[in-house]
């Protein structure tokens, strides 16, 4: 009942839903509480009005007052420094899961003051500090560690300031649409898939099954169906056949050609075949059971067979 | 921590510690000094800090030294001397953040302790610009990357702004009359005159400038050689030292009156004594006091805070003509076998003079007057014997010699005699019309009883050095530049500023620091406030504050809302009326677009461009987009447009 209320309080405080395009920052929107250096001065501020009376010293009161008033003025100037302050989320750069996304924040201070000792802090831990001077923009990276592959959001960002004198924590939260694509680390060693083109002008042969290119002696572990049974009928022994594939231009990236037993790891060695197509200069197409990607080359296209693969089985919340 | 904050952080501690330099140990002060020296080259040449068990050691050293120094380790004293080395301690190891801020604020509580010994004006201003050292450093720990300059304009911003709060806050916030707990014994200093008197001890305070305190006449202001101001009487003698013993009766003093009372109002800086001073001989005084069997002036408790009182004084009086015999007893009293030459010359007066008391006063002025005496302020010592060796040999004296030696001769003649302490004259400040009082007025004189006439009083000194009494101390001692410098005589203009000093200095004192309880109470109903009580005091301090920090919070949100929103149309004017000189002046109704049009048929070269600006103009101030980039390109454009008289062509 009571943690219900809280919820419904916080809800109405600090409106947490998701927002795009540009925030202004009203005053609606930034709170403000003493930091704990700001309770310890207040301390100090009562033992000093102690003193003053106790002794009676005018001029001691003069200084606690000062001190005091100075410590409330320093509480207007932290809201003055994110007052009226304009956000807007940028674009995040896709990255590979176990680096480090970067999302960009665009700050605009349309105001004739400057705004010194800003920090946005996720609540992952990451911490970034910028200043935005008079009139000017600001571009700020605030870097997040990628775990998992598929989308990453940014999630509630707070943007808060301490300054000048550290007495008082003025904040406001920051929740933007903003997502970055995060694709699969790719594997470290893991060999191109041999080529699978239709037309057969291939470049070059590796083992594969299309054309049969000989016999060999049967090692134990070979597949049944390829042992030569003609082969061993004239008594030549046990035999097994041999196929090559002529890779062509066209490559083929099929989720079912990764051995792996873990879809993670098969994603993985996806990545990293993209990679390496892309790499290689090679025209490749991507083939995933929900659909496929019709061969292509370049940046782009290695970007959205990543994407594919990325978001592969993620269902997409919003 | 960065070197540039520890820089700033060693700066306020330095501040704040030095105007304690003068009283702490000198060794105390010696360590302080070179602590500091020693963590300044640390942060300059970027050597580790020392290690925390030679700190250790460092500190419980210093402990027990100051345990050693001072015989105890409580008091105010001792506490102010603990700071001073705690704050520099910890400056040696300011290892976090969070050490930083501690000794930010040690630093802020560490002014407060300068104030035990001074709280004059230049002591405000001092603490005003260690408060703007202090704040540009602590800013800097919140936001290491801002340069000095804008560190400094915030720290002074926050002070200056925090400066009329203040005063809204000192006027308003409830005064409390402490002290609130147990002070200890050396809570005041003390100043000024003692309970006894030995040779030396009034010369010693005639070196000093500092203010006794003031007086501002209601009626006539009584010529200067009447003004004796009445402080500690004094009855016993034990050869050496005069003291003022116990009374012998409770009986309230008795002042048959011939003239017109004089009334005043004094402002007495503490002295962490009891008695207070008036005009001889005091009669009324406003504040609860006690008036001794001998006319002194008692307060209840010592007066460790500035007081003001009213008096009234009778300027001509019969003294206490019927003083009990136990009294009369004291006023005869002499130590034994001393002195044997002086009670010889009393011995032949009193023959001389068997029954008149008062021609022994007379010979006895008269010997000093004649006897080749002479007033200093560096008397040579005197010996067991001292009124001999004073009278016979040396025959130099401050006013405390000739006063006792002149009260010995009377007791030895057989006549009631004590000596009266306190200070002689004043100095008149015009701008304030007040008199102050100064340490180097300090004076004694003495009372003899003369029966029937009381209590009369005579000043020896005025024998020996009659300008002593009418012109004051310059004038009476010959060597000028022993004394200090406000009792010399300066030059006019010179004169002139010290007293507008004073005035400043006297109003400082009676609003700021005697700002207690009573003043803001009597202030406040001054103002227009009826009846004030504490919660009166409570909520206009609340709605005070809360408006004038209203008003800031308005002040200082007003640059968020100034866009630049006007430069659009500063520039459209600007070329319109460039236009205009062209002679193509707008017609005020004209819109933008109905004057490009005119100006296009007129002017058909320059049609496009005005056409055109135009368009921007109305887009960018009538329309939706609010783009930068849209609005740069028209002002770019609007400027760039040349201009010349009949010819208007596009740059």
């Amino acid at each position: 009942m009571l943690a219900a209320l809280r919820q419904r309080f916080n809800t109405w405080l600090f409106r947490p839903r998701v927002e795009h395009g540009a925030i202004l920052l009203t005053q609606r929107r930034i709170f403000i509480l003493p930091t704990r250096q700001g309770l310890a001065l207040g301390f100090v501020l009562v033992l000093m009005l102690l003193g003053d009376i106790n002794y009676n010293l005018s001029l001691g009161y003069v200084l606690t007052f000062l001190l005091a008033m100075v410590a409330v003025l320093s509480m207007l100037h932290a809201f003055r420094n994110l007052a009226h302050l304009e956000v807007r989320a940028g674009r995040a750069e896709p990255v590979f899961c176990g680096g480090t996304a970067h999302f960009i924040l665009h700050f605009h201070n349309p105001g004739t003051l400057a705004r010194h000792q800003l920090c946005l802090r996720h609540a992952g831990g990451t911490t970034t500090g910028f200043d935005v001077p008079a009139g000017e923009d600001r571009e700020v990276a605030l870097p997040l560690p990628a775990t998992r592959r598929g989308w990453l959001q940014a999630g509630r960002l707070t943007l808060y300031t301490e300054f000048p004198l550290g007495l008082f924590h003025a904040w406001s939260y920051l929740h933007f649409d903003t997502r970055c694509l995060v694709y699969p680390r790719p594997l470290s060693d893991a060999p191109l898939p041999p080529g699978n083109s239709p037309d057969g002008a291939g470049k070059r042969t590796v083992a594969g099954d299309d054309d049969f290119s000989g016999l060999r002696n049967y090692v134990p572990g070979d597949a049944l169906p390829r042992i030569a049974w003609k082969a061993y009928a004239r008594e030549q022994g046990l035999q097994v056949k041999q196929f090559s594939t002529q890779l062509g231009e066209e490559l083929w990236l099929d989720l079912a050609d990764a051995p792996d037993a873990d879809i993670e790891n098969r994603l993985a060695r996806m990545t990293r075949w993209v990679l390496d197509a892309e790499a290689q200069g090679l025209r490749y197409g991507l083939r995933l059971p929900d659909g496929e990607l019709p061969a292509n080359n370049g940046f782009a296209h290695r970007d959205a067979c990543l994407g594919r693969i990325a978001l592969f089985g993620v269902i997409e919340t919003k | 921590m960065n070197r540039m904050s520890t820089y700033g952080l060693l700066l306020s501690i330095l501040m704040v510690i030095a105007p304690h330099a003068e009283h702490l140990p000198p060794w105390v002060t010696a360590l302080c000094a070179s602590l500091l020296a020693w963590r300044g080259y640390l942060a300059w040449s970027g050597n580790p800090l020392p290690k925390r068990w030679l700190l250790l050691t460092i500190t419980l050293a210093c402990t027990g030294g100051i345990a050693i120094d001072f015989h105890t380790l409580f008091g105010r004293e001792v506490g102010v001397t603990l700071l001073m080395l705690l704050a520099t301690l910890k400056l040696m190891e300011l290892r976090t953040a969070r050490d930083a801020v501690a000794l930010v604020y040690l630093a802020c509580f560490i002014i407060i302790t300068n104030f035990f010994y001074s709280q004059s004006i230049p002591t405000a201003l001092y603490m005003l610009a260690t408060l703007v050292v202090i704040l540009t450093s602590w800013v800097h720990l919140h936001a290491p990357d801002i340069a000095l300059g804008p560190r400094l304009r915030v720290a002074s911003t926050l002070l200056l702004q925090a400066i009329p709060l203040t005063l809204i806050l000192f006027v308003l916030f409830p005064r409390v009359q402490g002290p609130l707990w147990g002070l200890p014994q050396d809570a005041y200093a003390s100043s000024g005159l003692s309970d006894t008197m030995s040779p030396g001890s009034l010369s010693k305070l005639s070196l000093s400038d500092a203010v006794a305190f003031r007086v501002t006449f209601d009626g006539p202001v009584p010529p200067r050689e009447q003004m004796y101001w009445r402080g500690p009487v004094l009855w016993d003698f034990d050869g050496t030292t005069w003291t003022r013993g116990r009374n012998a009766t409770l009986r309230a003093p008795t002042l048959a009156d011939t003239g017109s009372p004089a009334s005043y109002t004094v402002t007495l800086e503490p002295h962490n004594k009891h008695w207070l001073f008036a005009l001889d001989m005091p009669d009324r005084l406003s504040i609860p006091s006690l008036l001794a069997p001998d006319f002194q002036s008692l307060s209840h408790k010592p007066v460790n805070a500035r007081i003001r009182y009213r008096a009234s004084s009778l300027l001509s009086y019969r003294a206490n003509p019927d003083e009990p015999p136990q009294q009369i007893k004291r006023a005869l009293a002499l130590p034994r076998g001393l002195n044997p030459e002086s009670r010889l010359l009393a011995k032949s007066w009193r023959e001389q003079f068997p029954q008149d008391d008062a021609a022994i006063v007379r010979a006895a002025l008269a010997h000093f007057n004649r006897g080749g005496y002479e007033y200093t302020l560096e008397p040579p010592l005197l010996g067991a014997n001292s009124v001999d060796d004073f009278l016979f040999r040396t025959r130099q004296g401050f006013c405390e010699h000739y006063a006792g030696s002149f009260v010995f001769l009377m007791r030895a003649a057989g006549i009631p005699a004590r000596v009266v302490t306190g200070y002689q004259g004043s100095e008149y400040n015009e701008l304030g019309d007040y008199h102050i009082l100064r340490q180097s007025d300090a004076h004694a004189w003495a009372e003899v009883w003369l029966g029937e006439r009381g209590w009369v009083r005579h000043d020896p000194t005025a024998a020996i050095a009659p300008g002593r009494i009418q012109r004051g101390l310059s004038s009476a001692v010959a060597d000028n530049a022993a004394l200090p410098f406000m009792a010399r005589n300066p030059p006019q203009w010179l004169l002139k500023l010290r007293m507008n000093w004073d005035t400043l200095a006297n109003q400082w004192n009676q609003w700021v620091l005697g700002y207690d309880n009573e003043r803001q109470f009597a202030f406040l109903t001054r103002l227009g406030m009826e009846s004030v009580t504490w919660q009166k005091l409570a909520m206009n301090l609340a709605v005070g504050l809360g408006l004038a920090i209203a008003l800031f919070a308005l002040f200082m949100l007003r640059h968020l809302f100034t866009r630049r929103h006007d430069e659009v149309q500063a520039a459209w004017l600007k070329l319109c009326g460039r236009l205009a000189k062209a002679g193509l002046p707008r017609a005020p109704h004209e819109g933008p677009q109905d004057y490009a049009a005119r100006i296009a048929s007129a002017r058909p070269d320059i049609a496009e461009d005005i056409a055109d600006l135009a368009a921007r103009y109305s887009g960018l101030r009538y329309g939706k987009s609010q783009d930068e980039q849209a609005r740069h390109e028209f002002l770019q454009r609007a400027t760039a447009l040349k201009i010349r008289r009949g010819i208007i062509r596009a740059a």
